[in-house]
Protein backbone atom coordinates (compact mmCIF):
# COMPACT_ATOMS: atom_id res chain seq x y z
CA UNK A 1 0.00 0.00 0.00
CA UNK A 2 1.23 3.44 -0.62
CA UNK A 3 -0.13 5.07 1.87
CA UNK A 4 -1.59 4.76 5.78
CA UNK A 5 -5.22 6.00 4.58
CA UNK A 6 -5.61 3.00 1.70
CA UNK A 7 -4.56 0.44 5.02
CA UNK A 8 -7.40 2.45 6.92
CA UNK A 9 -9.50 2.23 4.24
CA UNK A 10 -8.63 -1.89 3.74
CA UNK A 11 -9.29 -2.20 7.39
CA UNK A 12 -12.84 -0.36 7.48
CA UNK A 13 -14.01 -2.60 4.32
CA UNK A 14 -13.45 -5.38 6.34
CA UNK A 15 -15.76 -4.08 9.20
CA UNK A 16 -18.29 -3.49 7.01
CA UNK A 17 -17.81 -6.85 5.35
CA UNK A 18 -18.35 -7.92 9.10
CA UNK A 19 -22.11 -6.37 8.96
CA UNK A 20 -20.74 -3.29 11.21
CA UNK A 21 -23.05 -0.62 10.95
CA UNK A 22 -20.48 1.68 12.83
CA UNK A 23 -17.03 2.26 12.39
CA UNK A 24 -14.46 4.66 14.31
CA UNK A 25 -11.09 5.66 12.85
CA UNK A 26 -8.33 7.38 14.86
CA UNK A 27 -5.50 9.23 13.27
CA UNK A 28 -3.26 10.35 15.78
CA UNK A 29 -0.05 12.23 14.77
CA UNK A 30 2.05 12.96 17.58
CA UNK A 31 4.76 14.78 15.54
CA UNK A 32 6.55 16.07 18.52
CA UNK A 33 7.61 12.86 20.17
CA UNK A 34 7.88 11.44 16.67
CA UNK A 35 4.66 8.72 16.46
CA UNK A 36 1.56 7.94 14.57
CA UNK A 37 -0.94 5.13 15.22
CA UNK A 38 -4.11 4.62 13.46
CA UNK A 39 -7.02 2.72 15.08
CA UNK A 40 -9.89 1.33 13.17
CA UNK A 41 -12.68 -0.02 15.11
CA UNK A 42 -15.84 -1.92 14.28
CA UNK A 43 -19.36 -3.27 15.76
CA UNK A 44 -19.19 -6.07 13.35
CA UNK A 45 -19.74 -10.00 14.23
CA UNK A 46 -16.04 -10.37 15.61
CA UNK A 47 -14.15 -13.22 15.57
CA UNK A 48 -13.51 -16.01 18.33
CA UNK A 49 -10.17 -16.57 19.59
CA UNK A 50 -8.96 -18.99 16.65
CA UNK A 51 -9.84 -17.02 13.59
CA UNK A 52 -7.98 -14.09 15.69
CA UNK A 53 -4.85 -16.06 15.54
CA UNK A 54 -4.72 -16.57 12.47
CA UNK A 55 -6.06 -13.16 10.51
CA UNK A 56 -2.18 -11.86 10.44
CA UNK A 57 -1.39 -14.98 8.49
CA UNK A 58 -1.68 -13.77 4.26
CA UNK A 59 -2.59 -17.71 3.65
CA UNK A 60 -5.94 -17.43 5.53
CA UNK A 61 -8.96 -15.78 4.45
CA UNK A 62 -12.21 -15.63 5.43
CA UNK A 63 -13.52 -15.28 1.88
CA UNK A 64 -14.16 -18.21 -0.62
CA UNK A 65 -13.03 -16.49 -3.95
CA UNK A 66 -9.58 -17.10 -3.34
CA UNK A 67 -7.00 -18.40 -0.89
CA UNK A 68 -5.24 -15.45 0.44
CA UNK A 69 -5.72 -12.51 2.79
CA UNK A 70 -3.28 -9.77 2.71
CA UNK A 71 -4.90 -7.29 4.21
CA UNK A 72 -4.29 -7.22 8.22
CA UNK A 73 -0.85 -8.98 6.97
CA UNK A 74 0.15 -6.45 4.85
CA UNK A 75 -0.35 -3.35 7.32
CA UNK A 76 1.39 -5.51 10.39
CA UNK A 77 4.63 -5.17 8.11
CA UNK A 78 3.88 -1.81 7.20
CA UNK A 79 4.14 -1.01 11.05
CA UNK A 80 6.61 -3.72 12.20
CA UNK A 81 9.35 -2.18 9.07
CA UNK A 82 8.37 1.29 11.07
CA UNK A 83 9.43 0.12 14.06
CA UNK A 84 5.84 0.21 15.47
CA UNK A 85 3.54 -2.46 16.51
CA UNK A 86 0.56 -4.01 15.14
CA UNK A 87 -2.42 -5.56 17.65
CA UNK A 88 -5.80 -6.59 16.80
CA UNK A 89 -8.23 -7.70 19.36
CA UNK A 90 -12.04 -8.93 18.67
CA UNK A 91 -15.05 -10.02 20.56
CA UNK A 92 -17.65 -12.51 18.78
CA UNK A 93 -21.03 -10.87 18.32
CA UNK A 94 -19.01 -7.39 19.72
CA UNK A 95 -16.72 -6.23 17.06
CA UNK A 96 -12.79 -5.60 16.08
CA UNK A 97 -10.57 -3.28 16.73
CA UNK A 98 -7.15 -3.16 14.79
CA UNK A 99 -4.09 -0.74 15.97
CA UNK A 100 -0.78 -0.39 14.21
CA UNK A 101 1.64 2.31 15.16
CA UNK A 102 4.73 3.86 13.48
CA UNK A 103 8.22 5.80 14.19
CA UNK A 104 6.84 9.21 12.40
CA UNK A 105 9.91 10.02 10.39
CA UNK A 106 11.00 6.04 9.76
CA UNK A 107 12.60 6.01 6.21
CA UNK A 108 10.00 3.28 5.43
CA UNK A 109 7.30 4.77 6.53
CA UNK A 110 4.84 5.16 3.55
CA UNK A 111 3.11 8.88 3.30
CA UNK A 112 0.01 9.02 5.53
CA UNK A 113 -1.89 10.19 2.56
CA UNK A 114 -5.49 11.50 1.01
CA UNK A 115 -7.65 11.08 4.27
CA UNK A 116 -10.41 12.97 2.64
CA UNK A 117 -10.52 10.59 -0.29
CA UNK A 118 -10.43 7.76 2.28
CA UNK A 119 -13.40 9.06 4.43
CA UNK A 120 -15.40 9.98 1.10
CA UNK A 121 -15.39 6.87 -0.41
CA UNK A 122 -16.54 5.52 3.32
CA UNK A 123 -19.40 7.81 3.31
CA UNK A 124 -20.00 7.75 -0.62
CA UNK A 125 -20.09 3.30 -0.86
CA UNK A 126 -21.62 2.45 2.37
CA UNK A 127 -24.86 4.21 3.18
CA UNK A 128 -25.94 2.23 5.51
CA UNK A 129 -23.10 2.75 7.79
CA UNK A 130 -22.14 5.61 10.09
CA UNK A 131 -18.41 6.78 10.82
CA UNK A 132 -16.90 8.60 13.21
CA UNK A 133 -13.33 9.85 12.52
CA UNK A 134 -11.09 11.46 14.61
CA UNK A 135 -7.80 13.32 13.36
CA UNK A 136 -5.17 14.57 16.09
CA UNK A 137 -2.28 16.50 14.86
CA UNK A 138 -0.05 17.16 17.56
CA UNK A 139 -3.05 17.27 20.57
CA UNK A 140 -5.21 19.69 18.34
CA UNK A 141 -8.13 17.51 16.99
CA UNK A 142 -10.51 17.28 14.47
CA UNK A 143 -13.84 15.00 14.58
CA UNK A 144 -16.40 13.88 11.94
CA UNK A 145 -19.80 11.92 13.23
CA UNK A 146 -21.63 10.88 10.43
CA UNK A 147 -25.08 10.54 12.60
CA UNK A 148 -24.54 14.15 14.18
CA UNK A 149 -24.27 14.75 10.92
CA UNK A 150 -27.39 13.07 9.46
CA UNK A 151 -29.53 14.81 12.07
CA UNK A 152 -28.95 17.99 11.33
CA UNK A 153 -28.47 17.45 7.28
CA UNK A 154 -32.25 15.90 8.36
CA UNK A 155 -33.86 14.83 5.11
CA UNK A 156 -30.95 15.22 2.93
CA UNK A 157 -29.15 11.85 2.17
CA UNK A 158 -25.84 12.25 3.03
CA UNK A 159 -24.51 9.72 -0.07
CA UNK A 160 -25.57 12.17 -2.54
CA UNK A 161 -22.52 13.00 -4.25
CA UNK A 162 -23.04 16.74 -4.28
CA UNK A 163 -23.20 16.35 -0.44
CA UNK A 164 -20.32 14.43 -0.51
CA UNK A 165 -18.34 16.96 -2.39
CA UNK A 166 -19.36 19.50 -0.56
CA UNK A 167 -18.43 17.64 2.69
CA UNK A 168 -14.92 16.85 1.22
CA UNK A 169 -13.94 20.42 0.71
CA UNK A 170 -15.06 21.17 4.08
CA UNK A 171 -12.99 18.46 5.94
CA UNK A 172 -10.11 19.06 3.91
CA UNK A 173 -9.88 23.04 5.25
CA UNK A 174 -10.62 21.49 8.75
CA UNK A 175 -7.38 19.02 8.26
CA UNK A 176 -5.23 21.98 6.87
CA UNK A 177 -6.32 24.10 9.84
CA UNK A 178 -4.83 21.82 12.29
CA UNK A 179 -1.38 21.79 10.09
CA UNK A 180 -1.18 25.50 9.93
CA UNK A 181 -1.72 25.62 13.87
CA UNK A 182 1.69 24.01 13.96
CA UNK A 183 3.52 25.62 11.60
CA UNK A 184 5.56 27.12 14.46
CA UNK A 185 7.14 23.74 14.64
CA UNK A 186 9.55 22.62 11.66
CA UNK A 187 7.95 20.76 8.70
CA UNK A 188 9.27 17.57 7.59
CA UNK A 189 8.02 17.84 4.31
CA UNK A 190 5.71 15.30 4.95
CA UNK A 191 2.45 16.24 2.57
CA UNK A 192 -0.31 14.27 4.72
CA UNK A 193 -3.30 15.14 2.91
CA UNK A 194 -4.05 16.64 -0.63
CA UNK A 195 -8.11 17.74 -1.60
CA UNK B 1 -10.74 21.53 18.96
CA UNK B 2 -12.13 21.08 15.35
CA UNK B 3 -15.35 20.03 14.62
CA UNK B 4 -17.60 20.27 11.67
CA UNK B 5 -20.00 23.04 12.81
CA UNK B 6 -23.62 23.52 12.29
CA UNK B 7 -22.50 26.52 10.03
CA UNK B 8 -20.60 23.83 7.87
CA UNK B 9 -23.25 21.62 7.13
CA UNK B 10 -26.32 24.57 6.70
CA UNK B 11 -23.76 25.66 3.90
CA UNK B 12 -23.64 22.36 2.48
CA UNK B 13 -27.57 21.95 2.70
CA UNK B 14 -27.74 25.18 1.29
CA UNK B 15 -25.52 25.16 -1.73
CA UNK B 16 -26.72 21.27 -2.17
CA UNK B 17 -30.19 21.77 -2.36
CA UNK B 18 -31.06 22.30 -5.95
CA UNK B 19 -28.88 19.91 -7.19
CA UNK B 20 -30.34 17.56 -5.02
CA UNK B 21 -34.00 18.23 -6.28
CA UNK B 22 -32.80 17.87 -10.05
CA UNK B 23 -31.42 14.61 -8.98
CA UNK B 24 -34.31 12.92 -7.34
CA UNK B 25 -35.38 10.13 -9.12
CA UNK B 26 -36.29 6.19 -8.86
CA UNK B 27 -32.68 4.08 -9.28
CA UNK B 28 -31.62 2.38 -12.20
CA UNK B 29 -28.06 1.80 -12.41
CA UNK B 30 -26.23 0.19 -10.01
CA UNK B 31 -21.91 1.03 -9.77
CA UNK B 32 -20.35 -1.10 -7.43
CA UNK B 33 -16.72 -0.05 -7.49
CA UNK B 34 -14.78 -3.42 -5.76
CA UNK B 35 -12.91 -2.41 -2.78
CA UNK B 36 -10.95 -5.60 -1.87
CA UNK B 37 -7.16 -5.07 -0.55
CA UNK B 38 -6.53 -6.27 -4.02
CA UNK B 39 -8.82 -3.55 -5.61
CA UNK B 40 -7.57 -0.48 -3.14
CA UNK B 41 -4.09 -1.31 -3.73
CA UNK B 42 -4.84 -0.97 -7.30
CA UNK B 43 -6.13 2.30 -6.93
CA UNK B 44 -10.16 1.31 -6.66
CA UNK B 45 -9.97 4.68 -4.50
CA UNK B 46 -9.17 7.17 -7.00
CA UNK B 47 -11.91 5.40 -8.99
CA UNK B 48 -14.16 5.88 -6.55
CA UNK B 49 -13.44 9.44 -5.98
CA UNK B 50 -13.48 10.42 -9.65
CA UNK B 51 -17.30 8.61 -9.63
CA UNK B 52 -18.37 10.88 -6.83
CA UNK B 53 -16.66 13.80 -8.40
CA UNK B 54 -18.50 13.39 -11.43
CA UNK B 55 -22.21 12.18 -10.36
CA UNK B 56 -21.88 15.78 -8.05
CA UNK B 57 -21.44 17.62 -11.11
CA UNK B 58 -24.48 15.65 -13.32
CA UNK B 59 -28.55 15.47 -12.86
CA UNK B 60 -27.89 11.38 -12.88
CA UNK B 61 -30.62 10.67 -9.98
CA UNK B 62 -30.91 7.02 -11.19
CA UNK B 63 -27.25 6.01 -10.88
CA UNK B 64 -26.23 4.50 -7.06
CA UNK B 65 -22.92 3.82 -5.80
CA UNK B 66 -21.51 1.46 -3.97
CA UNK B 67 -18.55 -0.62 -2.35
CA UNK B 68 -18.08 -3.66 -2.42
CA UNK B 69 -15.50 -6.61 -1.60
CA UNK B 70 -12.96 -8.39 -3.80
CA UNK B 71 -15.27 -10.26 -6.69
CA UNK B 72 -12.33 -12.86 -6.77
CA UNK B 73 -10.27 -11.24 -10.20
CA UNK B 74 -7.87 -9.61 -8.19
CA UNK B 75 -5.09 -9.52 -11.56
CA UNK B 76 -7.71 -7.60 -13.15
CA UNK B 77 -8.24 -4.91 -10.37
CA UNK B 78 -9.73 -2.31 -10.00
CA UNK B 79 -12.79 -3.73 -11.70
CA UNK B 80 -16.25 -1.98 -11.63
CA UNK B 81 -19.38 -3.23 -12.22
CA UNK B 82 -22.24 -1.60 -13.87
CA UNK B 83 -25.79 -3.40 -13.23
CA UNK B 84 -28.79 -1.25 -15.68
CA UNK B 85 -32.30 -2.42 -15.41
CA UNK B 86 -33.38 -4.81 -17.72
CA UNK B 87 -29.30 -5.60 -18.73
CA UNK B 88 -26.66 -8.07 -17.98
CA UNK B 89 -24.18 -6.56 -15.50
CA UNK B 90 -20.81 -5.52 -17.03
CA UNK B 91 -17.80 -5.79 -15.42
CA UNK B 92 -15.00 -3.26 -16.36
CA UNK B 93 -11.78 -4.24 -15.47
CA UNK B 94 -8.11 -1.94 -15.14
CA UNK B 95 -10.12 0.58 -14.16
CA UNK B 96 -8.58 4.26 -13.67
CA UNK B 97 -10.08 7.23 -12.93
CA UNK B 98 -10.16 9.00 -16.77
CA UNK B 99 -11.79 5.23 -17.92
CA UNK B 100 -14.61 5.86 -14.91
CA UNK B 101 -15.63 9.44 -16.20
CA UNK B 102 -15.82 8.09 -19.87
CA UNK B 103 -17.99 5.01 -18.78
CA UNK B 104 -20.08 7.04 -16.90
CA UNK B 105 -20.45 9.64 -20.20
CA UNK B 106 -21.37 6.40 -22.39
CA UNK B 107 -24.14 6.17 -20.25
Amino acid sequence: MLEITLHILDVAENGITAGADLIFIKVDEARRDNFLEITIADNGRGMDAKTLKKVTDPFFTSRVTRTVGLGLSLLKEAAKKCQGEFSITSTPGKGTRVWASFVFDHIDRAPVGDMVGTIMVLLGGNPAVDFVYEHIVDGEKFELDTRKIKTTLGDTSLTDPAVIHHLSQTIAEHLNGLTQKRSDAQTNGDQIWQS
Amino acid sequence: MAKLTIDDLKKIKEKTARSMAVREGEANVKITVHMGTCGIAAGARDVMGALLEELSQSDRGDIRVFNSGCLGMCSSEPNVTVESVDQEPIVYQHMDPHKMRQVLKNM
